[in-house]
């Protein structure tokens, strides 16, 4: 397998192969937790330590696990790590451990996480693994976060609402009104809209992906005038 | 001269997509006409602000789509989608109600799957189905009551006017209230049939409201059916069905809403004749359709008497939107002089 660079791997997780956007990875808490910025926040951070810590310990027992059982192996690591996690998020973030509720012990089957296990850790030596695991998360995060800010924009009117679950009782004044007396659009806050939300990420990054396809074709094949003659056809798009 | 004698093909086609849809909407005219005469200006005043909302969302992708704005606008799609919008929404629902439900149903589940034809779901019934998720309240308690039902005239043009657009909905408290459906739903667990249809809700029923809409919408369908816009078997699969369902489980009026009620109240006529027909998300072979109204008939009856909706037109109809393209892949004809047509879906090699 060709080694990739450190900036390929960052690259890779935060946008060309994104979790969320493109391998379409860990939909079920992506879907489900992201009616407002700090519940996406909360579970971003606990899913961002357990996969970077399950790449680190995957990676470091990678030559020692037969290959036969390293799915259960690779399991139980990363069950360790979200029990950690779990505990963690008990210890310090109780009232956000309540809210998210079952969607914590649930990171263990996000597929996002095996899926880098298995892909990526299991055949790569500890630091690209480590840095991996990490992009990959902070990729999933940035969705989840922009995906929590676009519905609580849209179901509730405000923004950064309950920051104080996260980061302590000052993050109360966080918390942005943008429309007064605003009705809660019911669809945002519930699952569909989060479907609808996360398709217009999707479309739009696709988009963006074209536009700099075509900007990068453009710069490589300068046209040359000259000689030949070229039979013309339009680009069907 | 006498006569022309002209070479065949002798037929000819006069139902260009833009003529049926103004045929749709001159349909629904009579029972917008009687929607404004029993319950007031809110329905008229929400007719012309989502078909103005349709047209402008409709245009407005349309240029960002970069196709031809004028020609599209011209095949009077969206100018059904936001009648039908305007008939089937509250009548003293906030304009951003209407609002939203029309821009949605035009971009999100029109436009945005490609356009007129493309659409798998009724654009009207998905705008119909997000408010009426989405803004509980908005949809349940902004119906007008008619004359006979409240007591009092209706209210006046621009009362309607404040109440739908500047929220003064206050104004509209004496003049609103709950669908004979909904009140019969709720009342009809602790009374028996006769002290519930003597509520102020049902004074007048059969004489004036409801049933008079129903019936508006009716005649419209029945033009609609004798200009062979749309075809007998999905509103009579329906109504059928309907009226079965609701003969073998609901006899007992002492338990369940009446026959009469579920025919000729609420959006039943509406959903048989103007929603369930619609050709492009509806089932287009001929058993097919028979099979697409009887679905939407017993889901209609079993969510309006067993889920906690009071009406359910929509609901059904975009459920059954979803088995169309099954129901049409089964219920292939065969066409005269050839041999029986592949049913089921093709098979795989």
């Amino acid at each position: 397998m060709a080694t990739k660079s450190l900036r390929e791997i960052s690259l890779d997780g935060l946008w060309n192969n994104n979790p969320a956007l493109v391998q379409l990875l860990g939909l079920c808490p992506l879907l489900a937790v992201t009616g407002s910025v700090v519940n996406a926040l909360g579970l971003g951070l606990a899913t961002m330590m357990v996969l970077t810590g399950s790449n680190f310990s995957v990676s470091l027992i990678r030559n020692h696990v037969p290959e036969a059982v390293r799915l259960p192996a690779f399991v139980m690591i990363i069950a360790s790590f979200v029990t950690v996690a779990e505990l963690v998020m008990q210890a310090f973030t109780y009232e956000l451990y309540e809210v998210l509720g079952i969607f914590i012990p649930l990171i263990v089957t996000n597929c996002a996480i095996l899926g880098r296990a298995d892909a990526f850790a299991c055949k790569n030596p500890l630091l690209p693994s480590v840095l991996d695991g990490f992009m990959m998360a902070l990729g999933f995060t940035l969705v989840l976060v922009v995906l929590g800010g676009m519905r609580e924009i849209l179901g509730q009117g405000v923004i950064f609402s309950n920051m104080q679950l996260l980061f302590g009782a000052d993050a109360v004044h966080w918390k942005i009104e943008l429309v007064k007396d605003y009705p809660d659009f019911l669809f945002a806050i519930l699952p569909p809209g989060a479907f609808m939300a996360m398709g217009i990420l999707i479309a739009l990054k696709n988009v963006i992906d074209d536009r700099m396809k075509q900007k990068a074709e453009a710069k490589k094949a300068p046209v040359e005038a000259g000689s030949k003659r070229v039979r013309v056809t339009g680009k069907i798009s | 001269m006498g006569l022309l004698t002209l070479s065949s093909p002798h037929t000819h086609g006069p139902n260009s997509t833009s003529k049926v849809m103004a045929n749709v909407v001159l349909a629904t005219l009579p029972g917008l006409a009687v929607m404004t005469w029993f319950f007031g200006w809110g329905s008229l005043i929400n007719v012309l602000f989502a078909s103005l909302v349709a047209l402008a969302s409709e245009a407005a992708v349309l240029l960002i789509r970069k196709r031809p704005v004028s020609f599209f606008l011209k095949d009077n799609s969206a100018l059904v989608t936001g009648v039908l919008l305007g008939l089937a929404l509250p009548p003293f629902a906030p304009f951003w109600v209407t609002l939203v439900a029309t821009a949605f149903a035009v971009v999100f589940s029109k436009q945005m799957y490609g356009g007129i034809g493309n659409n798998p779901f009724n654009p009207a019934m998905v705008g119909y189905a997000l408010v009426l998720v989405s803004f509980p309240v908005q949809m349940t308690t902004a119906w007008a009551l008619s004359t006979q039902m409240s007591g009092s005239s209706i209210l006046g043009f621009g009362d309607t006017l404040q109440v739908i657009f500047a929220g003064h909905s206050t104004l509209a408290d004496a003049y609103s209230g709950a669908t004979p459906l909904d009140a019969y739903k709720h009342l009809i667990g602790k009374n028996t049939a006769d002290t519930v249809l003597a509520e102020a809700t049902f004074n007048g029923w059969l004489n004036g409201g409801w049933e008079w809409v129903n019936m508006a919408f009716l005649a419209g369908g029945l033009y609609l059916l004798a200009r062979r816009i749309i075809t007998w078997q999905i509103p009579l699969a329906m109504l059928l069905s309907l009226s079965l369902c609701s003969l073998i489980f609901g006899w007992d009026e002492d338990m369940y809403t009446p026959l009469s009620l579920h025919l000729l109240s609420g959006a039943t006529m509406l959903g048989a004749f103007f929603i369930a027909t619609d050709p492009v998300s509806a089932s287009t072979t001929p058993t097919g359709k028979l099979i697409y109204g009887a679905g939407t008939g017993i889901l209609l009856y079993v969510i309006r008497t067993w889920g906690s909706y009071p009406d359910a037109v929509a609901f059904s109809v975009l459920l059954m939107n979803f088995a169309a393209p099954f129901i049409d892949a089964y219920t292939q004809p065969r066409s005269y002089g050839h041999q029986k047509a592949r049913r089921g879906l093709p098979e795989k090699n």
